[in-house]
């Protein structure tokens, strides 16, 4: 198994002094520190023992309010709600819990470097569907029904998505719900970006009628609340598969951190305002990315929600790699190639604008001259 | 908001040309903004924040609480604008509560300090009392935090 093509990028602008990141897939705000304070408070007090391996019984219970306010499903905190270390250890149980050697999992590219890799150690066959830029790279029915094929037990979707910021409305959410009906699926959701959804409100698939007793929801507070340094996330379902997650949890990681769990508390109760402040700055900062690749002649769609564009780099006429390696060595400009997140992302560069306005100006004035060099 | 007032308020020191790029104007347009904020005094000016350490061998920093006796006509604006005007004030507010104008002073020494208090604020017509307390450090600066933590490491690519 590969390592995930971010590293290597990683290694080459870590030795960069003066590099102009965009390559950075978290928030650039710090925890807002009425959420740390809660965490400083913990250790205060001496809450540092283990919990529960579900969690602690007061965060399942804002979790099962939070998830009912905003996504439209009621799940049981005793019994229905774990809390893991971030959602990719969520993702990883889940997929452990439910995949036997051989089983089918359906995912759409470009996505989170963990999807394939995670499926392919259990020893599952991972069947990527492409999305593309037309689509503005929300999934597309007729080639969901195009990848399905005997065997395939989950489809795993994410919207909205990292790299490409694709969502999905509720139409077509209602069609992925039928076909999952149909198909007999689990439909595992990783809503991690949810809340920066910048237009519109956000829809999950497990509000959708027949959804929710099909649906493992999986969520945490990285990129909500920039808590991604506190590793907490969590996952709803039907008791019996939060059971199996329960059994992974509980032999290799025991409990999420405590200190964490508290502080994750404090996010949800109050931790509101902070967010939609992010959100706004987020959204300001799409909103001058996307025009200025635009105007440097990079199309690039508008995405609807996470906080990352996804230029399409081809009028350049070099591949991903060859535009982000050139543009790192020539003028110091981090994006991370398309195909770090799938074959299918050859033709895209992806931009982080989960950063300043100083920072993406710069960037963008560095491109310019990239671009006319390569004219010349 | 004006949308150049906002974008001066987060605080990032953006230059005209790149404020221009953000906002779809012209420089020239972001600087008319710019005077027209001043004009009319919604944007008073910029100065830049000294860590008060930089300087504190040769500077002192007092707040100043005085009680004044208002007056039919204008209240506390006369006296208050009166002591505004002297160049060892920094800030000058009317308060609710236990005394009247809160003053910042600046000076070199605390004598300076003592004398300014004594030999003008004590003086003017109106003041009643004085209390001044000296300040002694400073842990957080016009909105920046002072304490010596060091910036998070953070990874320049990640997933």
């Amino acid at each position: 198994m590969p390592k995930s093509g971010i590293r290597d990028f990683f290694a080459i602008v870590s030795q960069m002094k003066d590099a102009v990141s965009l390559g950075i897939g978290e928030p650039d705000f710090v925890t807002p520190f009425h959420i740390r304070d809660v965490a400083i408070s913990a250790l205060e007090r001496g809450h540092t023992s283990y919990t529960d391996n579900r969690g602690l019984i007061a965060l399942r219970k804002e979790i099962s309010k939070y998830v009912a306010a905003n996504y439209g499903a009621e799940y049981n905190p005793e019994t229905e709600i774990i809390t893991t270390v971030g959602v990719s250890e969520a993702l990883d149980a889940v997929l452990r819990a439910i995949l036997n050697p051989g089983d089918k999992v359906i995912y759409h590219e470009p996505c989170y470097v963990s999807y394939c890799p995670s499926i392919k150690l259990c020893h599952a066959e991972a069947i990527a569907v492409e999305t593309k830029a037309e689509d503005k790279f929300a999934i597309t029915i007729e080639a969901l029904r195009k990848a399905w094929q005997p065997g395939v037990k989950a489809l795993l979707i994410n919207f909205p998505t990292n790299p490409t910021g694709g969502t999905a409305s509720r139409e077509l959410l209602e069609e992925i719900a039928k076909f999952a009906i149909e198909k007999d699926m689990l439909v595992i959701s990783d809503e991690i970006y949810s809340e920066l959804t910048f237009d519109g409100n956000h829809t999950s698939i497990v509000s959708i009628p027949g959804m929710r007793e099909r649906t493992v929801f999986l969520h945490g507070f990285s990129k909500a609340y920039a808590m991604t340094g506190f590793r907490v996330g969590y996952a709803c379902g039907p008791a019996d598969i939060i059971d199996g997650i329960l059994k992974i949890h509980q032999y290799g990681i025991l409990c999420a951190p405590t200190i964490s769990q508290e502080a994750a508390i404090e996010a949800l109760r109050n931790g509101r305002k902070s967010m939609l402040e992010m959100r706004e700055k987020y959204r300001e900062r799409r909103d001058f990315i996307v025009r200025r690749f635009n105007e440097l002649g990079l199309r690039c769609h508008s995405p609807r929600g996470s906080f990352y564009a996804f230029p399409d780099i081809t009028s350049t006429g070099l591949s991903s790699m060859e535009f982000a390696k050139g543009l790192l060595s020539a003028e110091r400009v981090a994006m991370v190639p398309g195909t770090a997140f799938g074959s299918c992302g050859e033709g895209f560069c992806r931009a982080s604008f989960s950063t300043s306005y100083a920072n993406i100006d710069e960037a963008c004035l560095r491109i310019e001259r990239f671009l006319k060099s390569l004219k010349h | 908001m004006n949308k150049v007032l906002k974008l001066i308020l987060e605080g990032e020191q953006l230059s005209s040309e790149q404020m221009a790029r953000v906002l779809e104007l012209t420089p020239a347009e972001v600087e008319a903004q710019i005077a027209q904020l001043k004009d009319e005094k919604i944007l008073l000016g910029w100065r830049p924040v000294l860590n008060p350490s930089f300087d504190e061998e040769t500077r002192v920093r007092a707040v100043i609480e005085l009680k004044v006796s208002p007056e039919v006509s204008g209240g506390f604006d006369r006296v208050a604008e009166r002591i505004s005007q002297f160049d060892q004030v920094e800030s000058c507010y009317l308060m609710s509560g236990a005394y009247d104008l809160l003053v910042i002073v600046n000076a070199d020494n605390l004598y300076k300090v003592a004398n300014f208090v004594h030999n003008r604020l004590a003086r003017i017509d109106g003041v009643l009392s004085t209390g001044t307390h000296f300040m002694l450090r400073a842990y957080k600066e016009s909105g920046y935090a002072i304490a010596a933590s060091e910036a998070p490491e953070r990874l320049p690519v990640t997933q």
